[in-house]
């Protein structure tokens, strides 16, 4: 089985993103932002960010002394620090080569200011030599409200004032952008022609965009594009609890139970009180979410790309069924839950993939609800909270709960709301256990005997591992697939 | 999609792909499902100057000539409110080089007057072979016929000379209210001010993937497969024999037709990987070209389907496109999925696609512009390739039958009514299956 073709010709260069920009223009906001996107579309991204390597470099930081140009022994500190820089974007570059190379990464972000011609050749250079595509992202900002709100929002929880005074901060840090604007020199239009970049203006009112190369630039463009800053709040819910989930059924699209009815309400008072405004209501076209919607009377838009995940032969059968009826999918399931796709069905990676236009219609949009499912709610989240693809399919998203996600600095608030109103819980913890860097598949409801040598019981959802013998254990870490039925008696 | 209709203007010299990019625009908007349709200013000076005699028509002092093009403009603009206020219309594309900011400006206030969003699309080009290129498309047009190509031609370079001296192109601080996008140089570098809302963003992000460069794409069916012979639909079958055959057949074709860097695509269903494979090239698998999902109804011959579910069968040949299987997905679904694949053909160069009936039908849609109504009865017969190329403003079809015998698994679109199936006994050795 071939790697899926969601992503034509990515798997040729790596490439290196570098944002330009002075301080406070929102790149490492951006960086943050994109290598989660990227992640989350399964491009593997990461980012560096090169004053890390500076204040790991420099550990105590005094003050913008270091920065003025205009006092010979700050001069001096200056080139010190100049080289220190230096170095440190050299460190971070040659991690860029090992994450490449050898941690199979696509894309990295450079987030540093990169402010100057001469340090965006040195890095047009590296990526030459070794093979890597370039896209410098610049981020041009005037408006010293919007500076001074960035410099708010992030710098102070920046490791670099950590013990100031916040007025004392805030002008130390302006002065920092006056030491960076001396030597600034933009990207530009005609010499840097041949250069691929986009240059945001004033946080998205206008773009220009050079020479995008291929697939993976022209979705980093669009997505920049889609992206603002404007306070606002996700809700992200369940259908209020089904019929079928009453009956420990998955799937198909039944309508609500008479407590899933009273969420419903709930949810219309709670939504209420929120005093939103403008607030966009979402709901998938089955009826469940639908029914929740309904009750919140306020217009509603049904996409399909919100339907539970497709579980194909194993629709509307219980968890108990499908460990009888289909025991291996069932073992095969829970070895890899994210990649796992139901027979005639869906995995959450292709969920992922059909995920991907409503992610970037909620990054448009300002405040929207959500009305969806377990599985689409976990992938959302993860989106959200920046959560890795084996962590993905066990977040929880308990029926009756209602998460209020809030852009904040560089990540997202999260505020749950559980709304009184009881309901089945539908959840599935990860099953144990990995051992010797092999995951033991629990599959069997039934004590059984492998290999006449150790027992492995799962009972009512809990799975136990025990054995007599470290020994057989370690014997038995060697398979991946434990298939009890061979050896029951 | 959203609320208040759009007028996307273009602005640019003659020359500039214009028309192109809106016929382009108006397609793919078309197919994604937002009613659009265009408005050439230039086809509206045809009906009202019946002979077009010399670019003397377009001198800036010709006041004959202004007057008959604002009159024109104006003709074109009420046809654009009609179609946006009382036709259902939600994007009407306004093509004409206005090229002054007074031009503009009028139309501005035309939207303002009307509740219409605004978005330009300037199209902005130094290049003189493009221009020549580009100069040549021009020339099939009606005001040419009775031309030969060299005077034709120097007749458009003093046209386009009578619009150059008085061109304000769209700039960013004058314009800076404004909505809109510059494409320079055919796509190298965009400028993009003030996107509104979703539509325009998704027009941006269209605009910014398509380019000119000649290229074919191919697209065919699997080859024949096992439940393609036992007259059933959907399914996750090999191919038979004379499937096989076929991707031998397709190898050689592409060979013979000598394309430079070719990109193969198939969907994850083993009858369009076992077609690739015959073809010994690295091909990539697209989950979204999975064959339409026919629910309940999957595996089923088109009788059983009848006789198990005869109003799903009579409600979906009530309307096609739109009818969804239970627990199943319709041909609409279906070009919502398609889309990205689509957005990548577009980027990309020489591509064959892979795939089957239902997500056939919807890309040929998209290439030839072929409506709702007509997309679920396009042709699209096993063992045949297209070959489509770019032409003008549209596309060249070219059918090629690789000799390989198969099935008919193609159903013609029903008489009036709710429609009574002839049934046909279906013998192993059967070439044809009737009314399929």
């Amino acid at each position: 089985h071939r790697p899926s073709g969601y992503f034509t010709g990515f798997c040729n260069s790596p490439t290196m993103i570098v944002m330009v920009g002075l301080p406070a223009r929102g790149k490492t906001y951006i960086s943050k932002k994109l290598t989660r996107y990227l992640n989350w579309i399964g491009v593997p991204t990461k980012m560096f960010n090169v004053g890390q390597y500076r204040r790991e470099a420099v550990k105590i930081y005094k003050n913008f002394e270091f920065f003025k140009p205009d006092n010979e022994e700050a001069m001096r500190i200056l080139s010190l620090f100049t080289h220190i820089l230096q170095a440190c974007a050299s460190a971070a570059l040659k991690d860029v080569a090992v994450y490449f190379t050898k941690e199979q990464g696509q894309v990295a972000v450079f987030d540093a200011t990169n402010t100057t011609r001469e340090r965006r050749l040195i890095i047009i250079s590296f990526a030459k030599e070794r093979g890597y595509k370039v896209f410098f992202v610049e981020s041009i900002c005037d408006d010293p409200e919007i500076i001074a709100e960035n410099i708010k929002q992030v710098k102070f929880g920046s490791p670099d004032y950590v013990d100031r005074d916040i007025e004392e901060a805030n002008e130390d840090f302006i002065q920092r952008i006056e030491c960076y604007k001396a030597s600034y020199m933009p990207i530009d239009d005609d010499k840097d022609r041949k250069l691929s970049y986009i240059k945001i203006f004033d946080v998205g009112s206008r773009y220009l965009v050079n020479r995008v190369q291929d697939h993976i630039q022209s979705r980093i463009v669009y997505y920049l594009m889609n992206i603002h800053v404007t306070p606002r709040s996700i809700y992200l819910s369940r259908h209020g609890e089904s019929e079928l989930n009453l009956l420990g059924r998955i799937g198909g699209d039944s309508g609500l139970s008479p407590r899933g009815q009273k969420y419903a309400n709930a949810l219309a008072a709670f939504i209420k009180g929120q005093n939103i405004s403008d607030l966009k209501v979402w709901t998938s076209h089955m009826r469940r979410t639908i029914q929740t919607a309904e009750a919140l009377g306020v217009q509603y838009e049904q996409w399909k790309a919100l339907n539970e995940i497709d579980a194909g032969v194993c629709e509307e059968l219980t968890y108990e069924e499908i460990q009888e009826n289909f025991p291996e999918e069932f073992a095969l399931r829970d070895q890899d839950k994210y990649r796992y796709r139901y027979p005639k069905g869906e995995s959450y990676e292709d969920l992922v993939h059909r995920l991907e236009p409503v992610i970037m219609e909620l990054e448009r949009q300002e405040n929207v609800l959500v009305v969806c499912h377990q599985a689409i709610m976990r992938c959302l989240l993860a989106y959200f909270l920046d959560k890795p693809a084996d962590e993905l399919p066990y977040l929880r998203c308990p029926l009756h709960t209602v998460l209020k996600l809030t852009p904040v600095a560089y990540g997202c608030k999260v505020e749950p709301f559980f709304l009184n109103i009881e309901a089945v819980n539908t959840h599935r913890e990860r099953p144990v256990v990995s051992f010797h860097k092999h995951t033991f598949v629990i599959i069997d409801t039934y004590l059984c005997q492998l290999l006449e040598l150790w027992c492995i019981t799962y009972l009512n959802g809990a799975p136990l591992l025990s054995s007599t013998c470290s020994e057989c254990f370690a014997a038995a870490a060697s398979l991946v697939l434990v298939r009890p039925a061979a050896y029951r008696g | 999609m959203t609320n208040c209709p759009t007028l996307i203007v273009t602005v640019g010299l003659p020359a500039r792909g214009k028309t192109y990019i809106s016929k382009k625009l108006t397609r793919y908007l078309n197919w994604i499902g937002v009613p659009t349709r265009e408005f050439n200013v230039g086809q509206y000076r045809r009906e009202c100057v019946k002979i077009y005699k010399s670019f003397e028509f377009f001198r800036p002092d010709n006041e004959e000539g202004l007057k008959i093009r604002r009159q024109c403009a104006s003709a074109a603009l009420n046809d654009v409110r009609q179609y946006l206020t009382e036709e259902g219309g939600q994007v009407a594309v306004f093509d004409a080089t206005n090229t002054t900011r007074e031009r503009r400006e009028t139309i501005i206030q035309f939207a303002e007057q009307n509740g219409f969003k605004v978005f330009f699309v300037e199209s902005v080009c130094e290049d003189p072979d493009v221009i020549q290129e580009n100069i040549v498309v021009s020339l099939g047009s009606p005001d040419y016929t009775n031309c030969n190509t060299e005077e034709a031609v120097e007749d458009f370079m003093k046209r386009i000379k009578c619009y150059e001296n008085s061109y304000e192109t769209l700039d960013e601080v004058l314009d800076r209210d404004l909505s809109f996008i510059k494409i320079m140089d055919v796509g190298q570098r965009y400028l993009v001010n003030r996107v509104l809302d979703h539509i325009q963003s998704r027009i941006v992000y269209y605009l910014m993937n398509i380019h000119i460069t000649p290229r074919s794409i191919y697209l065919c069916r699997h080859g024949e497969s096992e439940l393609n012979v036992k007259g059933r639909i959907g399914g996750d079958s090999g191919l038979t024999p004379r499937g096989k055959e076929f991707g031998k057949k397709l190898s050689n074709f592409i060979q013979s037709q000598g394309i430079s860097d070719l990109k193969v695509w198939t969907s994850q269903m083993k009858r369009t990987i076992q077609t690739a494979e015959a073809l010994n090239v690295p091909y990539e698998q697209w989950k979204v070209l999975n064959e339409i999902d026919a629910g309940v109804c999957e595996e089923m011959r088109y009788e059983e389907i009848q006789d198990n579910y005869p109003l799903e069968f009579a409600l979906r040949d009530q309307d096609k496109y739109r009818y969804r299987y239970p627990k199943g997905e319709s041909y609409e679904d279906l070009v919502q999925r398609l889309e990205p694949v689509i957005m990548e053909l577009e980027r990309q160069e020489n591509v064959l696609v892979i795939c089957h009936q239902a997500v056939m039908r919807c890309l040929l849609a998209y290439f030839l512009d072929k409506t709702a109504e007509e997309l679920p009865y396009l042709k699209c017969p096993l063992h045949t390739v297209l070959k489509l190329t770019p032409v003008a403003y549209g596309c060249k079809v070219e059918s090629i039958s690789l000799n390989v015998d198969a099935v008919n698994t193609h159903r013609e679109r029903p008489e009036v009514g709710i429609t009574t199936y002839n049934h046909t006994t279906t013998q192993p050795q059967l070439m044809q299956q009737q009314l399929h």
